[in-house]
């Protein structure tokens, strides 16, 4: 386990260092008057070449990179073009909106998948599985900005009803906020519960074949407990790998419901940022979001040593 | 006394073991019609996927002659129409009849995913397999990048992208073709890794044959099944995605009428009044995502024996 670990940490690193550079890089690629554009944008200088020195674009570009990443590790992400406060103050501000609807969204989509998969794999090539797989590919292929927009437009038309448009904190109202969160976090889910679903059944089907499931239903034990607990839990590795790879899914999900159902998170801080060009912005949150992305892949992988000892003394 | 029989008892709950009891297959007939009998009827849902893909491709390339309307030039008379003969899907807020956009924006769609798809297969056909068949440092340091790569979310990254790039049909083919290649990389390399060793490969190579051969002539020709499945797939995928990035504003820009873009703007500002705005893009997008998974699916099940019936 320790040497598994280790090894998992240390490939962790360059993963990070090529992420920070693809993110900075990102912005140096900016078609060549980008400073002219910034210059008309925003009264941030006097002429280009203050404008340069003041954003630092005057330097050689690794001494940019180093010290870039030197107010990342100390946590500065850089000053707003737009609104001149600190990025990173920002980001804290916003952060709990969406990890909020992105749990919320993550339980949604499991509480469905999750069943709905093993019973599609028990009940093989029965009608409740033919409902589920079709099921699956649909949720795969409609597009969560129009479920979302229909739940904010249909409901208004036909009953006069619409989902509270301005936000309220968890702590202030945790009901009010529920009420406000629970539909784009039931759409996220939804459009998480595809791919997880189809998985789900896929490794249940294997699992079901193996002989210590015959074992434990040879010896009697009920059908729920072989199920859920001898099986599930044995095809439950790969899901989780799915998982951890959709939680990129999860996060472009938040950025599109935030911006429909108007929650102050950082999905809709990237729309304003890009809609400004306010590079600083862009970069942090392209940067923070990827970095979240690494980090719950890594833990996805430190979690296979509890589910599988072979993991852990392999 | 009654007579025993050969075959098991039924077996029922979770210890059913479906192919087991289902007669035996009779060995694919050869030629294309025949398979494709075959398929239609083993594969229903799969049929019903590729008629989906079939009737888009069709209306895509037809556009011009189906389209009863222009999609950029509507009556300011006619604006907001319900469904009625001469506007069967009805019309915007500018008048603009709203079949002959979704017919228009199935070419915008087709556009944009095959070219996005084309790219990724490229782009992932050159790292997956240079990192498979050569292995080792090439494949730690290809492998990394990849990481790097796959670790941006979709939106965040096609929505930066699109800004640093600046809109556009081309630009936007371009993201999503970049974004769509590392995951097919990982596939290809999986199963170019898969094949390395096996007895056809170490033949070719006793044979004398250099690594540009071995590669052109062997390891490419042994990855399009799985390429063509993934392929499917991904164009369901890449119009998913397309759709979400017209829908954020980032899109293939007006007039070009894109299916996630009739759903924002001054689409969305009258869909209290007109709520068949919201209904017909939302449609055609579902519509063309279900119909290419559906094939892809029903492919993967015919072209991959290791993962029948799944």
């Amino acid at each position: 386990m320790h040497r598994y670990l280790a090894r998992r940490l240390v490939l962790v690193v360059p993963t990070l260092i090529g992420l920070s550079m693809v993110v900075f890089a990102l912005v140096r690629l900016l078609p060549g008057d980008a400073v002219t554009m910034l210059m008309q944008d925003y009264a941030y200088a006097k002429d280009a070449d203050e404008m340069r020195s003041k954003l630092g674009l005057d330097r050689p570009i690794a001494v940019q990179y180093v010290e870039w990443m030197g107010g990342v590790l100390r946590g500065d992400l850089g000053t707003s073009l737009r609104s001149k406060t600190h990025v990173s103050d920002e980001l804290f501000k916003r952060m709990p909106v969406t990890a909020e609807l992105g749990v919320l969204g993550l339980i949604v989509g499991l509480l469905i998948s999750i069943p709905v998969g093993v019973i599609s794999a028990v009940r093989q090539d029965k009608a409740v599985d033919y409902v589920a797989r079709s099921m699956a590919i649909a949720f795969l292929s409609i597009p969560g900005f129009w479920l979302g927009t229909l739940v904010v437009t249909l409901p208004s038309v036909w009953w006069q009803w619409t989902p509270p448009l301005r936000y309220t904190q968890l702590i202030d109202d945790p009901l009010r906020n529920m009420t406000q969160m629970i539909l784009p976090a039931l759409i996220l889910g939804i459009g998480l519960s595809g791919g997880v679903m189809r998985l789900t059944r896929a490794q249940m089907l294997e699992v079901l074949r193996q002989d210590y499931v015959l074992t434990a239903a040879a010896k009697g034990l009920a059908e729920w407990s072989t199920v859920w607990r001898h099986a599930l839990k044995n095809a439950f590795i790969p899901v989780l790998t799915l998982l951890g790879l959709q939680v990129a899914i999860l996060v472009s999900g938040t950025v599109v419901l935030e911006s429909i159902f108007v929650l102050p998170g950082m999905g809709r801080y990237l729309l304003e940022a890009v809609q400004y060009r306010d590079y600083p912005v862009i970069q942090g949150l392209n940067l923070l979001f990827a970095v979240v992305i690494v980090l719950t892949n890594l833990l996805v992988d430190l979690c296979y040593g509890w589910l599988d000892p072979r993991v852990r003394y392999g | 006394m009654a007579r025993a029989t050969l075959a098991p008892p039924s077996r029922t709950g979770i210890l059913a073991r479906p192919e087991l009891e289902a007669p035996l297959r009779r060995p694919a007939p050869r030629g294309g019609l025949l398979w494709l009998g075959r398929f239609v009827r083993r594969k229903p849902l799969g049929a019903i996927g590729g008629t989906i893909v079939i009737v888009l491709l069709f209306v895509a390339a037809l556009a011009p002659l189906l389209a009863p309307y222009e999609y950029d030039v509507g009556a300011g008379i006619d604006r907001l129409q319900g469904p009625t003969i001469s506007h069967p899907f009805g019309t915007d807020a500018n008048g603009r009849d709203m079949l002959s956009r979704i017919i228009w924006g199935a070419r915008v769609s087709i556009t944009v995913g095959f070219g996005a798809v084309g790219m990724s297969v490229l782009l992932a056909m050159a790292v997956g397999v240079l990192s498979a068949y050569f292995g080792g440092w090439a494949d730690l340091l290809l492998q990394r990048i990849v990481d790097v790569w796959i670790s941006f979310p979709a939106v965040v990254l096609l929505v930066s992208l699109v800004a640093v790039i600046g809109p556009g049909l081309w630009s936007v083919t371009f993201a999503l073709g970049v974004l769509l290649a590392p995951g097919t990389s990982r596939v290809i390399r999986g199963s170019v890794i898969g094949m390395r060793n096996l007895p056809y490969m170490e033949a070719a190579r006793c044979l004398g044959a250099g690594h540009a051969r071995m590669i052109v002539r062997h390891v490419i020709p042994n990855v399009f099944a799985p390429v063509i499945v993934l392929a499917t797939v991904q164009l369901g995928t890449a119009i998913l995605a397309e759709s979400t990035l017209s829908f954020l504003g980032y899109g293939v820009p007006p007039p070009f009428p894109a299916w996630g873009a009739m759903l924002s703007g001054t689409g969305r500002a009258f869909m209290l009044q007109s709520p068949w705005l919201s209904i017909w893009p939302g449609l055609a997008i579902s519509a063309a995502v279900f119909g290419f998974n559906m094939l892809g699916d029903a492919l993967r099940d015919e072209l991959d024996p290791r993962l029948r019936g799944r």
